[in-house]
């Protein structure tokens, strides 16, 4: 077991490691002088230019700048702004509270509401409340989170006054977002859970249960439910990703202070180092994410802790 | 399979034409269908609003008029119209072609690209299989709307880098797809057969391969069209958008939030439309899907 999770630990190591050489091959490989994007070269001398070149240390060769970028990230040094000249990890570290809350909270959200419409929808396969979670759950898949956001603000905020339409203090400031990112989610899940339910239910082991005279409810939250929940558990952990990724959008229109709202600013300004510092921060996020989840397998799943032991055969 | 029909290369490709299952079965029409043609209906709409928006569009998206300015949705106005006096239907209307074609063209971009690494994978296997694969799943690390944010913030923002940008963010989930189909059809019978009778691989591959592996790339590309309209959808209102005279679905829906008090209808058409055009994909891909695997279909 221990080896599993060292080996499952390296392995995401080794993917981190891809990723900073990956956004390294974006930021610094793609056509486009780094130089240009922070000044227009008609409007200063070549000395400025000279001089940004050897700041940002693009004058040196490639393999040069590779080294360095990653001997500086291995320090935890993320560069500097080159709005302000903060160091940016702890500008990152500063306003990523605001930013865990909200994917958390729609995280949350988006699996209770997921697997609860999920399961329903199963339960009642081809009925109203069936195709009411499908309907809901396609609509949650295709509406833009920041026009779900947008409709969200006119409905509680404006019409009814109910939650402040911006700000990141308090737990009120916190349901909108959080609604207007987990609905996207939890149209994810209540599929998934749907057809994984659906596959369990027919399998042998609940026809077994139903022919002993057990309590359909017991039937499906006591064992259909358990075995449809793994695929789910994986699906959230990849979610996660893409609701850290969503916060940059939301955080715009919901003006909350996180690290999506630097993104945002960095990029008016063309902030380079600021915005590979945020897609790092969020890759290596997403990767912990999911070996956790991967982990949890193990607690979640006795036939994998088992295979994983060595010890019983599947 | 009897040793006869390994060596009549005949029955082999009976038999994998016979795998290809694309062919749906005759059935009396569905929710499902009725749903799906509806989807097909709304598609062929929005592309030919993007076509020729002229016809459809009662005003120019561009003259401005003083004396109607953030005039309220009516029959003069469907949408109403914003603060410069633009009729919000007709810049809607207009505004269809940037979005369709980003949308369009970053899929087959994407896909194209995702299916060429998930073919190399699959078929080559071994060292090249494993190192493609992992330059994928590090890709995938890093969110669509992000990567794709990046690459446009790097490149600056026109339509062709809008296009790549939203393209790369494309490209894993076809890889993987594709990847996974080529390894489960090479491992047919019909593939050993095909191989056995001396067939070269190129035909292997374009014939019985390919024919049997395509479907679920199909289903993801239709799905992947509204995907690739939200993500871009996402950049223009985060200010990446292709700066233009006519503003393209995302950035009129960006322009739109400042007046939310006082004129709803700015942002909230440009957003029906774009709902619209990603759930008309989402149902037809779904659609697909069941059509093209009959295992799902009594679901």
């Amino acid at each position: 077991m221990a080896r599993a999770i060292l080996l499952r630990a390296a392995a995401s190591l080794m993917v981190i490691f891809g990723t900073m050489a990956l956004v390294f091959v974006i930021v610094y490989m793609l056509p486009g002088d780094p130089v240009y994007q922070i000044v227009d070269p008609e409007s200063v001398t070549p000395d400025v230019i000279e001089n940004l070149r050897r700041q940002l240390g693009t004058d040196k060769p490639l393999a040069v700048q590779f080294a360095n970028y990653m001997s500086k990230l291995m320090q935890g040094d993320f560069g500097r702004s080159i709005l302000n000249g903060d160091p940016v990890l702890p500008k990152i570290i500063e306003h990523f509270p605001a930013t865990l809350s909200l994917t958390v909270c729609s995280a949350l959200f988006a699996a209770l509401i997921g697997i609860w419409l999920g399961v329903l929808s199963a339960i009642h396969r081809n009925g109203l409340i069936d195709i009411a979670a499908r309907t809901l759950g396609l609509f949650g898949i295709s509406m833009p989170t920041f026009w779900t956001g947008i409709l969200l603000i006119l409905l509680f905020s404006i019409r009814l006054g109910w939650f402040p339409a911006m700000g990141s203090d308090g737990w009120r400031t916190l349901v909108l977002p959080s609604l207007a990112l987990g609905i996207v989610a939890s149209g994810f899940i209540i599929r998934l859970v749907r057809n994984s339910m659906l596959e369990v239910l027919g399998e042998p082991f609940i026809l077994t249960l139903r022919a002993k005279g057990l309590a359909e409810r017991m039937v499906m939250y006591r064992h259909a439910l358990r075995n449809a929940l793994l695929p789910a558990l994986t699906m959230i952990g990849v979610l996660i990703g893409d609701l850290m990724a969503g916060s940059v959008v939301i955080e715009t229109v919901f003006s909350r202070q996180g690290i999506g709202r630097i993104v945002a600013d960095a990029l008016t300004a063309k902030d380079m180092p600021v915005i590979q510092g945020v897609i790092l921060f969020t890759a290596v996020m997403y990767v912990l994410v999911n070996l956790l989840v991967d982990l949890s397998y193990a607690i979640v799943d006795p036939r994998v802790r088992r295979l994983k032991s060595g010890g019983g055969r599947l | 399979m009897t040793v006869k029909d390994f060596v009549l290369g005949k029955t082999v490709w009976r038999e994998s034409k016979r795998q290809t299952a694309a062919r749906p079965r005759l059935r009396s029409l569905g929710t499902g269908d009725w749903l799906a043609a509806v989807s097909g209906v709304i598609l062929a709409f929005a592309a030919l609003c993007a076509l020729f928006p002229g016809w459809i569009a009662p005003y120019s998206p561009t003259s401005m008029e003083a004396d109607r300015v953030l005039l309220p949705p009516g029959a003069a106005h469907y949408f109403g119209t914003d603060y410069f006096g633009r009729d919000i239907f007709s810049v809607v209307v207009y505004g269809a072609r940037d979005s369709l074609l980003i949308g369009v063209a970053s899929v087959l971009a994407g896909g194209l690209a995702g299916c060429i690494i998930g073919a190399a994978a699959g078929i080559a296997g071994g060292v090249i299989d494993l190192i493609l694969m992992r330059f994928i799943e590090i890709v995938m690390t890093i969110p669509g709307i992000l990567l794709a944010l990046a690459i446009a913030a790097v490149l600056g923002p026109n339509l062709f880098n809008m296009i790549f940008a939203v393209a790369v963010s494309m490209v894993p989930g076809f890889a993987r797809v594709f990847r996974s189909q080529i390894i489960s059809v090479k491992g047919r019978a019909f593939i050993t057969a095909a191989r056995s009778i001396g067939m070269p691989a190129p035909r292997i591959f374009f014939r019985h391969v390919l024919p049997n592996a395509w479907s679920p790339v199909l289903v993801m590309a239709t799905i992947g069209l509204g995907t690739s309209i939200l993500t871009a959808a996402g950049l223009s209102f985060l200010g990446l958008g292709v700066v233009k005279e006519i503003p393209d679905w995302g950035t009129l829906l960006s322009q739109g939030r400042g007046y939310l008090t006082v004129a709803w209808w700015i942002s909230t058409f440009p957003g029906i439309a774009i709902t619209l055009l990603v759930l008309s994909g989402n149902i037809l891909g779904d659609w697909l899907r069941d059509r093209l695997d009959p295992k799902r279909e009594q679901r």
